[in-house]
């Protein structure tokens, strides 16, 4: 048994310590926002924020999660970053296939909060690790400037 | 993805073959508790004996399949018969329905339809599926229909309740309003009464200038769920007692289980059973399945199996084999796709000032969407229930029935979104959904009844087979002593994705369509140009199409060969494509476009002292869509180099969503980039070497070019553009990388090495 705060909920989950967060996440706390895309840290589908800090979930033990607050997607609705990732997300129609969008805007959020105005050297620094095999990439870009903006208004 | 060679013969930029049924035959499905209204096509309900023509509206009691339901909640609430893979399928049903029905976009959701050809095939298949880029296509003028069938009775009921005349009755965003009385009802309020209105004899479509949602910009589109974690795809779906099955795949294709050892897998926590289970060869390979209670358990007791495989009918081959025989294949004659004038003759005559042969290697390539590969399964008593991000609806249901020995009408099939497919998931052996389905039966023989969620890791669907096929092009190519094109001689060689499957019967005289398409209709003015084909049918790999299919191998060999042609004949790339494409407006008006918004006439600004810039020009007709692009480049002394602009004109008709069009050729362009610069899967002794994304890398952000997407203006039938943005990306790319080093690249993905500044 594992306790688990999964989006300031706590959770007591039926989990071996050496379970990936990330399925602990999708297949036992049906939180399925956070998703499967290569299980080796290598695309950021599976982003999650551990108390504030973005890990993909895929690698990290919930051995390692345990006493910390997991934010998924579902819970960054009514976080002021959270909202206005989201809603430039909306607004420039950045979606696809959206599978990789979860991770996506974990990552663009975790970017914001610690950078106010980022260039686009830092959106690359802080998203080329989240794949998007859609390419919605220049939108992302955009997104994350129009994000910046009225959080900055 | 292509599927009828209908969709090929069909000119391109005509109204397309779209056939809308006589309004006489149309019927609305009414349903019980005051919703309305749905509209579907008879034939094919004439053709199963359900109904017979002629006969009057019914009410039926429970109809959840129609195209459009009006709820006495005030939702609309459109179903859409297209698989939304990320091209906004979703969004455009919508916005041709909502534009009939005048409805408020917010009050319109969408919902995925199930598995019913009668009522929800593709008018340019003839059978329900996804693909070809042809939604928008096919359903242009049957949505429309649908929404204004729709309205017409929203204002009967109206009409009736106040006592007014119909035509005195007007709707905007999702009201009904009589203006002289001032009386008004929301949709809702009229759902229950407008649901006893006689279906429409005729229905009149608004004309283009009438528009107010098709065409608009940036609306927002209707997946937007998608950014908040809600939406559901197949691999979210939890179903009571589900079980998670992950499957052994054999190292080599067509191998067989010889034998396992699941002492271990057994033995593990939350592992409900083992299955072994047959493939058939040429569609699907068997293996070994484990089923557990969640992923996690299953994937370590799949790791823990010890399989055994028997390799007397695998495939053996690796790929420098594979090359090696289509390089020599390349060199005979092969069967004729096309042959206008003399171009042996040509080639050999006098008048040649100047040959050029270049030899063109494509690899295999992995559609790599997102989602892996996944599909839910629960099987009853001669019956059998599927989820799945659904591309071949029928295909699969037949495949399914077959296998499972019931009638293809038991097999359901509930539609989900899918995280990308680019064609993936419209395999026309239906292999993953057998193979899910093979595991459920496997399971069901061993008592266990739950339904089964087969689960593909990154590493099976690299390396799980049907990409797109390898190729090799030969090219040989002349001009005369006035620097004009002469003669173009093109062979191809490489294997077939129709034969063997369900769509063969659309190959002619030993041509696959689908493996010449953009070579064989070159549209330059060459009066001497052949075309041959050599599909070797023992390399069995197994191959499917990929977003755009032929074009992504076709278009990079001929854009690119013409460039090397223009500097030849010591003139401008774009101009001389021009000149070339006198008879072929739609092509020039995207070349025109593309070349004035990207500066073509003004001089790339220079790099740093070691860097060397270039630009570079393709274009290309694919599916009706006619897509121009112009590459800037940059190179570093090393050879590596970034796409720093890619600027797209695309001509898809009428625009639907300009939005949605905006992005399919930003994402197309991506996609084409990916492969072009980064990716190829590679066999050694039939062993794929690939497995996720360190060996078979996307393109990440950081790669990826600033992308200015211009439309033309057009009044045309929509065409499709799920695809089109992909073919000229790769060549653009090309040529701007040969103006910046002199280099040509004819092999693929790019080797930056050759690039190197000397
Ligand atoms: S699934 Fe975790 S990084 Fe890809
Ligand atoms: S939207 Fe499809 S992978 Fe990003």
């Amino acid at each position: 048994m594992v306790d688990l705060i999964v989006n300031g909920k706590l959770l007591k989950l039926d989990a071996p310590p050496d379970m990936p967060l990330l399925w602990t996440l999708r297949d036992l706390a049906r939180v399925t926002g956070p998703k499967y895309g290569c299980g080796r840290g290598l695309c950021g589908a599976c982003t999650v924020h551990l108390d504030g800090t973005p890990v993909r979930s895929c690698i990290t033990p919930v051995s390692a999660a345990t006493g910390k607050q997991v934010t998924t997607v579902e819970g960054v609705g009514d976080d002021r970053v959270g909202r206005a990732v989201q809603t430039a997300w909306r607004d420039l129609n950045v979606v696809q296939c959206g599978y990789c969008q979860s991770g996506q805007i974990m990552s663009a959020i975790a970017l914001l909060r610690g950078n106010h105005r980022p260039s686009d050297a830092d959106i690359d620094a802080a998203m080329t690790g989240n794949v998007c095999r859609c390419a919605t990439y220049v939108r992302i870009r955009a997104a994350i400037h129009r994000a910046a903006q009225a959080l900055a208004a | 993805m292509n599927i009828l060679e209908r969709l090929e013969s069909a000119p391109a930029g005509a109204p397309v073959d779209v056939r809308i049924e006589n309004v006489s035959r149309r019927r609305f499905l009414q349903q019980t508790g005051g919703l309305a209204l749905g509209l579907y096509l008879s034939p094919l309900l004439t053709a199963c004996g359900r109904n017979a023509p002629g006969d009057a509206t019914r009410a039926v009691d429970f109809e959840p399949d129609a195209f459009v339901r009006v709820g006495t909640d005030d939702s609309v609430t459109v179903i859409a018969k297209h698989l939304e893979m990320g091209q906004g399928t979703y969004t455009g049903l919508a916005t041709l329905i909502a534009e009939e029905l005048d409805a408020d976009w917010p009050q319109v959701k969408v919902i995925g339809a199930p598995a019913d050809a009668a009522r929800y095939k593709n008018l340019v298949f003839g059978s329900q599926g996804t693909g070809g880029s042809t939604a928008m296509r096919e359903c242009f003028e049957q949505m429309r229909e649908a929404g204004a069938a729709a309205r017409a009775m929203l204002v009967a009921a109206a009409a009736e309740r106040w006592n007014v005349p119909a035509a005195t009755i007007v709707v905007d965003n999702g009201v009904v309003r009589h203006p002289p009385t001032q009386r008004r009802a929301r949709f809702g309020e009229l759902a229950e009464a407008a649901a006893s209105q006689p279906v429409p004899k005729r229905v009149r479509l608004k004309s283009p200038g009438e528009f107010k949602l098709i065409g608009r910009q940036m609306l927002p589109r209707k997946d937007n769920d998608k950014t908040d974690g809600s939406a559901i795809y197949t691999q979210d779906l939890h179903l009571p007692d589900m079980l998670v099955a992950v499957v052994a795949h054999p190292p080599r294709f067509w191998a067989q289980v010889k034998n396992v050892d699941d002492g271990k897998a057994r033995s593990m926590p939350d592992v409900a059973a083992v299955v072994q289970f047959q493939g058939q060869p040429g569609a699907f390979n068997g293996g070994v399945a484990v089923l557990a209670c969640h992923t996690w358990a299953a994937w370590q007791a799949r790791d823990a199996l010890q399989v055994e495989w028997d390799d007397t009918h695998a495939f053996k081959l690796g790929s420098r084999e594979i090359f090696a025989r289509y390089r020599e294949l390349a060199q005979k004659p092969g069967l004729v796709a096309r042959d206008d004038g003399d171009a042996e003759g040509a080639l050999a005559g006098k008048n040649v000032a100047r040959i050029i042969e270049a030899e063109y290697e494509f690899p295999y390539l992995a559609h790599a969407s997102m989602e892996p590969l996944n599909c839910v399964v629960k099987l009853g008593d001669g019956s059998c229930e599927i989820w799945n991000g659904e591309q071949l609806q029928t295909n699969d249901q037949d495949a399914v029935a077959a296998l499972l020995g019931i009638a293809p009408d038991k097999v359901t099939i509930h539609q989900l979104y899918a995280g990308g497919s680019f064609g993936r998931r419209g395999n026309p052996h239906a292999d993953y959904v057998l193979e899910a389905v093979s595991i459920a039966k496997g399971a069901r023989a061993q008592g266990i009844q739950a339904p089964v969620k087969l689960v593909w890791t990154r590493e099976d669907d690299t390396r799980g087979g049907y990409y797109r096929p390898a190729f090799v092009h030969v090219v040989r190519a002349a001009l005369d002593r006035q620097g004009r094109a002469l003669a173009w001689r093109q062979r191809l060689v490489g294997q077939s994705i129709r034969r063997g499957t369900a769509f063969e019967k659309s190959i002619k005289n030993g041509i696959d369509n689908s493996s010449v398409e953009g070579a064989s209709d070159l549209p330059y003015a060459i009066p001497n140009l052949r075309v041959e084909l050599h599909t070797p049918d023992d390399i069995t790999v197994p191959v499917q199409w990929w977003r755009s299919v032929g074009h992504t191998h076709t278009a990079y060999s001929t854009e690119c060969m013409i460039d090397e042609l223009a500097q030849a004949a010591g003139q401008d790339p774009y101009r001389f494509r021009r000149a070339l494409l006198a008879n072929q407006p739609h092509h020039r008006a995207v070349l025109d476009l593309a070349a004035t918004k990207a500066g073509w006439e003004r001089p790339l600004e220079p790099g740093t002292k070691d860097e060397r810039r270039g630009r570079g020009i393709a274009v290309h007709q694919s599916f009706h869509t006619y897509v121009a692009e112009v590459a800037e480049v940059t190179v570093r002394p090393n050879g590596s180099f970034k796409v720093d602009r890619v600027v797209c004109a695309v001509d898809c008709g009428l625009a639907i969503n300009p939005d949605v069009v905006r992005a399919q050729m930003e994402g197309g362009i991506g996609y084409g980039l990916s492969a072009a610069l980064l990716d190829a899967i590679t066999l050694e002794d039939g062993v794929v070497q690939q497995s996720n994304f360190d060996r078979y890398p996307p393109l990440r952000m950081n790669q990826m070019p600033a992308v200015e997407v211009h439309i033309v203006p057009s009044a045309e039938h929509p065409t499709g553009v799920g695809e089109p943005g992909v073919p000229p990306s790769a060549p653009a790319v090309a040529n701007a990388l040969a103006a910046a080093t002199g280099q040509r690249l004819r092999k693929l993905p790019f080797d930056t090495a050759a690039l190197k500044k000397t």
